[in-house]
């Protein structure tokens, strides 16, 4: 499958990843309306960790042997037959957040308006996720592993 | 009284309405000019720190930024000038020499502007470059007097031929040390230049390990510093060139100062980690001609008399004559630059006085050359400003063989000559050595661009060459005939050596 590839050397902790995820995310999907008008305000499903210099943008691996997929109780969390994406169905998580416990690398988190948690979804149906085609020193990258 | 400093040259426009606080800006600017106050949820930036590098411009998302001059102004005065009258306010406050990068700003004239091609019409056919072969392979070396073939019924050339560079376009990169732009920067330049086929250099700083693998493609220098100078780094690269001086700053030494030397800067130039890089003014050993042919063949004995070996200078006043006796003196090239060529660090008052335009230069040394009859033993590199591939033709049927950028090649790669280079500040990641800066230039992104301006350059050259019925640079090489003076004087005419527009072979 296509998966996000990190390039940390790269990464310059601008962090505009996370605006656009967050908009590609939001109900208007553009940049002003998403962060001046929406509420609750968007929240970005990639994150920037820092350290001095060092910097990267980490989003879901979309693990081969992924724990979030073992812990869930109710069956949300799921691995897309067609993409092999890890994904989560909205209408079955229950808020117990079992994924955001058991996931390695902290990158599932909670949504902001309902009860529910909030992960990366590939933007599925987009050309190219929102963060890599966004980066604007390429430091994302989407690639067949 | 109260100290006035000079005001920012810029203002920072925000557009409130479509900024979203995300911030770019604020961990952007490696200035500091803009701020978040969390209080009031507003965005705050302070001009007087902005450099006018339009990064933070680049990088908002919502384009809410706008970087423009600072209309607050002093009374309009011809001859005291804004700038004038700012430097004054910074030197009172300073006591100091005024540092600036990049090359001169001053509105001294630019030739290229006022000389035209020529095309065919009637009576010579134009080529057209997209059905027929168009040439523009260049050799860079001493060509030899005459050529001697021997077995007529199998031709075998008899003459040995000199070492020489081949280059797919007449664009070569001009010379940049390692210390002066980052890594990733050098190895933009590196890659593009063996990607596309023709040359990068060094500048003075040596040869970082890494980019060994680039030797056939790099031009090394030897300058007054010697730094990073070995045996092997002679014998990896392509060619070594000589420096003399350079068209930012002739007659100039140069001083990296010593936070820019890091662990890799400090190894690649052979000098402990945080010393100053001085370069002296002159080669402490080249005092003559005589001495700097001495130079020229240690340094051939040094690589096996397998590379070609030139001598890098300055355009100045005697730059004809230099360049003869730098030829006599065994050079297989002589590199010119010109007063607009640039730099990390100059003194302003050098980088603005000092120098003459490279179009003059290029054609009293071709001219010089050719008079003397010497003008096939080296090839001439024009350097200094070179802005569009116009510019680089017209060099060429001025006389020279071939031209470096750099200037270009730095804006390809996000430069937007804001000229504090030598602060060391590059908020693109180039004229720095900041790991924070540094990884803000992604050298495969950097290597494309710079092959997409050669490729660019390349085409539009040939379009001209087609226009003029010619198919090989070759033949346009020195071939006046194809430029026209505008709105030149009789003197600049004959210094140039073309004839006015309007005035038939």
């Amino acid at each position: 499958m296509k998966k996000i590839r990190i390039r940390e050397q790269y990464c310059m902790g601008c962090r505009l990843c996370e605006i656009y995820c967050a908009v590609q995310h939001s109900k208007s999907k553009d940049l002003v309306k998403a962060y001046r008008g929406e509420y609750p305000k968007p929240v970005p499903r990639i994150l920037v960790e820092e350290k001095e210099y060092l910097s990267f943008a980490i989003q879901c691996r979309h693990c081969e042997d992924a724990p979030c997929i073992s812990a869930c109780m109710t069956g949300a969390m799921r691995r897309d037959p067609e993409s092999g994406a890890v994904l989560c169905d909205e209408e079955k998580c229950v808020g117990c957040w079992m994924c955001i416990m058991v996931c390695p690398f902290g990158v599932i988190g909670r949504g902001r308006e309902k009860k529910i948690i909030s992960k990366c979804d590939l933007c599925l149906g987009e050309e190219e996720p929102a963060c890599v085609k966004n980066c604007p020193n390429e430091a994302l990258v989407l690639e067949e592993e | 009284m109260v100290k006035s400093s000079p005001p920012s040259g810029f203002l920072i426009d925000r557009d409130d309405e479509r900024c979203i606080r995300c911030q770019a800006c604020v961990r952007m600017c490696s200035n500091d000019v803009h701020a978040y106050d969390p209080e009031e949820d507003i965005i705050v930036s302070d001009s007087s720190k902005c450099v006018g590098c339009h990064f933070c411009e680049a990088i908002c998302p919502t384009s809410a930024l706008t970087v423009r001059h600072n209309p607050s102004q002093y009374r309009e005065n011809f001859n005291w000038a804004s700038e004038v009258i700012n430097d004054i306010k910074t030197q009172a406050g300073s006591g100091g020499v005024i540092l600036t990068g990049m090359g001169c700003d001053k509105p001294y004239p630019i030739y290229w502007d006022h000389i035209v091609l020529n095309a065919s019409q009637v009576t010579n056919p134009s080529i057209d470059p997209l059905r027929e072969p168009m040439e523009l392979e260049t050799f860079i070396g001493r060509k030899p007097d005459k050529i001697e073939i021997e077995n007529f019924a199998e031709p075998k050339l008899a003459t040995e031929i000199s070492p020489q560079l081949e280059l797919k376009t007449p664009i070569m990169f001009s010379a940049m040390s390692y210390g002066s732009i980052s890594y990733n920067a050098s190895l933009a330049l590196a890659r593009a230049a063996s990607e596309f086929g023709t040359f990068w250099n060094t500048g003075e700083g040596g040869l970082h390990k890494d980019f060994y693998r680039y030797g056939p493609h790099t031009v090394v220098q030897v300058a007054s510093g010697r730094f990073g100078v070995t045996r092997e780094y002679l014998n990896v690269g392509g060619a070594i060139e000589i420096k003399i001086g350079q068209g930012a700053k002739p007659g100039i030494g140069g001083h990296l100062p010593g936070e820019k030397v890091t662990g890799p800067i400090s190894e690649t130039r052979m000098i402990p980690e945080g010393t100053d890089a001085l370069s002296p003014a002159p080669h402490h050993d080249i005092y003559s001609i005589e001495d700097l042919r001495q130079l020229i063949y240690a340094l051939k004995e040094a690589t096996r008399y397998e590379k070609p070996v030139g001598v890098k200078i300055a355009a100045v006043h005697n730059v004809a004559p230099i360049a003869s006796g730098i030829v006599r003196a065994g050079a297989d090239f002589v590199a010119i630059d010109g007063i607009r060529g640039g730099t990390g660090a100059a003194p302003k008052v050098i980088r603005d006085n000092v120098g003459i335009p490279i179009e003059m230069a290029i054609a009293v040394v071709d001219s010089r050359l050719r008079e003397e009859g010497i003008r096939n033993q080296a090839s001439i590199i024009a350097a200094g400003g070179f802005k569009k591939s116009s510019d680089v033709i017209k060099a060429i049927a001025l006389g020279a063989d071939a031209v470096y950028i750099a200037t270009a090649a730095l804006v390809a790669m996000g430069c937007t000559i804001c000229q504090k280079c030598y602060t060391g500040k590059c908020n693109w990641g180039i004229a720095t050595q900041d790991p924070y800066l540094t990884k803000r230039l992604n050298p495969e992104i950097a290597t494309r661009r710079l092959k997409n301006l050669l490729k660019a350059w390349s085409l539009e050259i040939k379009e001209m060459m087609g226009g003029m019925g010619i198919n090989a640079i070759e033949s346009l090489r020195g071939n006046r005939e194809q430029l026209r003076g505008v709105g030149l004087n009789e003197v600049e005419l004959k210094m140039l050596g073309i004839k006015p527009a309007g005035e038939a072979w």
